[in-house]
């Protein structure tokens, strides 16, 4: 039996991205929800349920990074190279987020400064993030193997949605996640925000899901031919049970059912978006055996894969059991 | 931009953010093992001294690591974006091992740098040293691979070349190429030096200003004994280092040496003007047949110059005939640093000598520009190639126009210089208030929370004031 390379690692890389969009999803929603919150305790707070794990969620950008480079090269060079400015953008947007962690608990006088970088940093990043997606999605154009369309290109109003789009995501990961780690009057807030923040994501959800068939006739022909039809139905019915069971937990107030639900509505989305590109990893043309790199570079770095994720999910599930629990709010002491 | 074409604007700015980012990761790397030698004396002993120096260089290593965390991130996308044509080239081959990297070190550290910050009070002492040495040894794993995959790109190795694609052949053969263990050693090494210079001129400061506690003796007593047996070993592996390069990448040497012309005896010059244009260095004062003996061990032995090379082909010696001189000097310091501590000490004087201390101070930056200094010698003198040899730096870049590349380097800079300027500026200040002592007693009666900034888990606030110079009220309230 031979493997298929090309097909596991466009798993590998499509499990590092999916979980990088779990973990940095929701620490970059808290900064989008900062705005709502002005209190200083409630802030610190809010910081403090990820300050611990926010530096292992990124790193899972990095190994999309990394593993985009190993295992399909011309598709690093390529989309990077196509999308340079918002992928520019948001390595800055990250500094400015990341370094806030550090600065902002050391800072008094200028804290409103890293407020504001923690802030602008996540919306930012979000925002360059989702138009990374929607300009990959409407295509980039190839010629010989080398990036030929413009550097504005991803400057359309697809990829601008999508950004937007997935800022609401986010934010709603976020709202999520600070309901299940926070009490008392926080978590109350959350528990507010928490519906009109699904309503919103429904809303891009639905939009996107019409705007992109529209535009993209490959992707409507993939959607709505026999058989395929037939496997894609449950895909909206999926996501209307998952909003009624957010619905209902918010209202019986379970705290950790909202942040995994939201967490399957991301999945359900993500796997759309998987469906409708495949087998492109460089869309609309290149497939991913066209971009692979050589057998040897890819079943070496799988090796490093099959050994490595396992003992990295322990570790890091064991530092998040670590920092289980809810963090109080103004006081900090446990 | 100032007349600069993209080629010129992509290597400034590849030079640019790796000059800044590797700062960070070096000093990282240094103070994540000296922070587990610190936790390991203070489990073995139980004496306060090495928990409070813990805690105190602890907060350095956050933000060190943070700044070096998101400046790393850049460089890891900068292949795809700047260089898209060796990325298509040699992706097969760096990227699997910066997918290493990413898989047994960046997660490791990242892992347990949770634990290691806030995790004290959650886990227990024997734990958290576990969490400390992974951090530690995850910073250790991460210049493996890193230094594995640059110096494969100065002495390829193992592939075959396939319609223009570096195809690995063996695995053992890339990751073990001639030049990294030499690099390797090197690099960590200086790594650790640096470290002890910051760490060294941080006591200095401290004894400067007539601080004598426990702690502050300590830290200056440790930075000293690193100096005294790790510079001299460090002039070593630089001199294995260098003949290597002469084995391998001889037009470096010549321009590190601001040779032209193939010779015996050749002098070591201490002085000079290499011109690229006359293929000559000027006002060159050196000491005879010294270059030969350190290159070949022989006072006769022949070197090559740079003519040998056609001038498309040549490294700019001017750049590394001076990065090199400032490299081996400062670690000429660093070793008579070293020296006049073990001399000072056998006096009983080593806490009192106001001008060793004053010379210490100075040399707190020392590590830090040596290690530039070190990498400008080896990246500017591998060019014009950016894997050696075989593929041309001016073949490797994107097709970015000038505008925009120009537009994202001004961005880089001031970004650069703002955030990690303010994060330099923090740590200075850190390191200017020095440890807190009796941390640890103090601790007992208060139980610590992850990241708050009034716990004694996040150590700056246990010193009352913060960083911006504004006293914390509800801290000096406390009672």
């Amino acid at each position: 039996m031979t493997l298929d390379l090309p097909l596991i690692w466009a798993g590998v890389i499509a499990f590092g991205i999916f979980m990088y969009v779990v973990m940095d999803g929701f620490d970059l929603g808290i900064g989008i929800l900062y705005p709502f919150f002005r209190d200083k305790d409630e802030r610190d707070a809010m910081m403090n349920t990820v300050a611990p794990i926010w530096d292992g969620n990124e790193t899972w950008l990095v190994l999309g990074g990394a593993g985009l480079f190993a295992a399909f090269p011309l598709a690093y060079s390529v989309v990077l190279t196509a999308l340079y400015l918002p992928l520019v953008i948001m390595l800055i947007a990250l500094i400015f987020r990341g370094v806030a962690f550090e600065f902002r608990f050391k800072a008094k006088r200028t804290r409103y400064v890293w407020d504001a970088a923690f802030i602008g940093g996540s919306i930012v990043a979000t925002f360059a993030q989702g138009v990374v997606l929607g300009a990959f999605i409407e295509g980039l154009k190839v010629e010989n193997r080398q990036f030929v369309g413009g550097a504005f290109d991803w400057l359309a109003p697809f990829p601008l949605f999508c950004g937007a789009g997935l800022v609401a995501g986010y934010a709603m990961l976020g709202c999520a996640w600070l309901l299940m780690k926070t009490e008392g009057k926080l978590r109350h807030k959350m528990y507010k925000l928490m519906l009109p923040l699904t309503c919103v994501l429904l809303l891009f959800i639905a939009a996107v899901s019409i705007w992109t068939p529209l535009a993209h006739p490959a992707i409507a022909e993939r959607w709505f031919t026999l058989p395929n039809l037939f496997y894609f139905i449950p895909v909206p019915t999926l996501v209307a049970v998952t909003v009624l069971g957010i619905v209902r937990a918010v209202q019986l107030k379970i705290d950790w059912q909202p942040f995994v639900l939201t967490l399957a509505l991301i999945a359900l989305s993500y796997t759309g978006l998987a469906i409708s590109l495949w087998p492109n990893i460089i869309p609309p043309s290149v497939s991913i055996w066209e971009a692979s790199a050589p057998a040897s570079s890819q079943a070496f770095a799988l090796v490093g894969v099959v050994f490595m994720v396992p003992i990295i999910l322990i570790y890091t599930a064991y530092s998040y059991w670590v920092f289980r629990g809810k963090v109080v709010v103004g006081e900090g002491y446990h | 931009m100032f007349g600069l074409d993209a080629l010129e604007l992509a290597r400034i700015q590849f030079a640019f953010t790796v000059s800044f980012h590797i700062v960070f990761p070096a000093i990282s790397i240094g103070l994540a093992s000296y922070l587990a030698v610190l936790e390991g004396l203070w489990l073995k002993t139980d004496k306060e001294v090495y928990y409070d120096l813990y805690r105190f260089w602890l907060q350095i290593f956050a933000v060190t690591f943070g700044m070096g965390v998101v400046s790393g991130v850049v460089m890891s996308y900068q292949f795809g974006t700047n260089w898209s044509q060796l990325s298509t080239a040699a992706g097969s081959i760096m990227g699997p091992l910066l997918t290493y990297e990413v898989l047994t070190a960046f997660f490791l550290e990242a892992g347990f740098l949770g634990i290691m910050l806030f995790g004290l009070n959650k886990v227990g002492r024997g734990l958290h040293f576990f969490a400390t040495l992974m951090v530690a040894i995850g910073t250790l794993i991460s210049t493996f691979w890193i230094l594995s995959s640059n110096s494969w790109m100065h002495t390829p190795q193992g592939f075959s070349l396939v319609d223009g694609v570096f195809t690995p052949d063996s695995w053992w053969d890339i990751v073990f190429n001639p030049s990294f263990p030499y690099r390797l050693a090197h690099m960590a090494v200086a790594a650790f030096l640096s470290t002890a210079f910051v760490v060294g001129g941080t006591a200095a400061w401290h004894l400067l200003k007539g601080k004598r506690d426990p702690a502050t003796r300590m830290m200056f007593s440790m930075a000293l004994w690193m100096a005294l047996i790790v510079a001299p070993i460090q002039a070593l592996i630089g001199d294995f280092h260098g003949l290597n390069t002469l084995k391998y990448q001889p037009a470096k040497v010549a321009a590190m040496e601001g040779h032209w012309e193939t010779e015996k005896g050749v002098p070591l010059l201490l002085f000079g003007i290499p011109d690229m244009q006359e293929e000559t260095t000027h006002y060159a004062i050196g000491i005879p047949r010294l270059a030969s003996l350190i290159l070949t061990h022989d006072l006769d032995g022949e070197i090559k110059g740079l003519k040998e090379w056609a001038p498309q082909d040549r490294p700019n010696a001017l750049i590394v005939f001076w990065s090199f001189r400032v490299m081996v000097g400062l670690g000429l310091l660093m070793i008579l640093c070293g020296v006049l501590g073990l001399w000072l000490r056998r006096g009983g004087k080593v806490y009192e000598a106001k001008g060793f201390q004053r010379l210490m101070l100075l040399m707190g930056p020392s590590g830090i520009i040596a290690l530039l200094a070190g990498w400008v010698t080896t990246e500017v003198g591998r060019q014009p190639w950016v894997i050696y040899g075989l593929l041309r730096t001016s073949d490797a870049v994107s097709n970015h126009s000038a505008t925009q590349m120009g537009v994202s380097l001004t961005i880089f800079v001031v970004v650069y210089f703002a955030v990690f300027g303010v994060g330099i500026t923090y740590l200075l200040r850190m390191m200017r208030k020095g440890p807190v002592l009796g941390l640890l007693t103090a601790q007992i009666a208060e139980q610590g929370g992850p990241g708050h900034s009034r716990t004694p888990a996040r150590p700056l606030s246990a010193a009352a004031e913060s960083v911006d110079g504004e006293v914390d009220v509800e801290q000096e309230k406390r009672p």
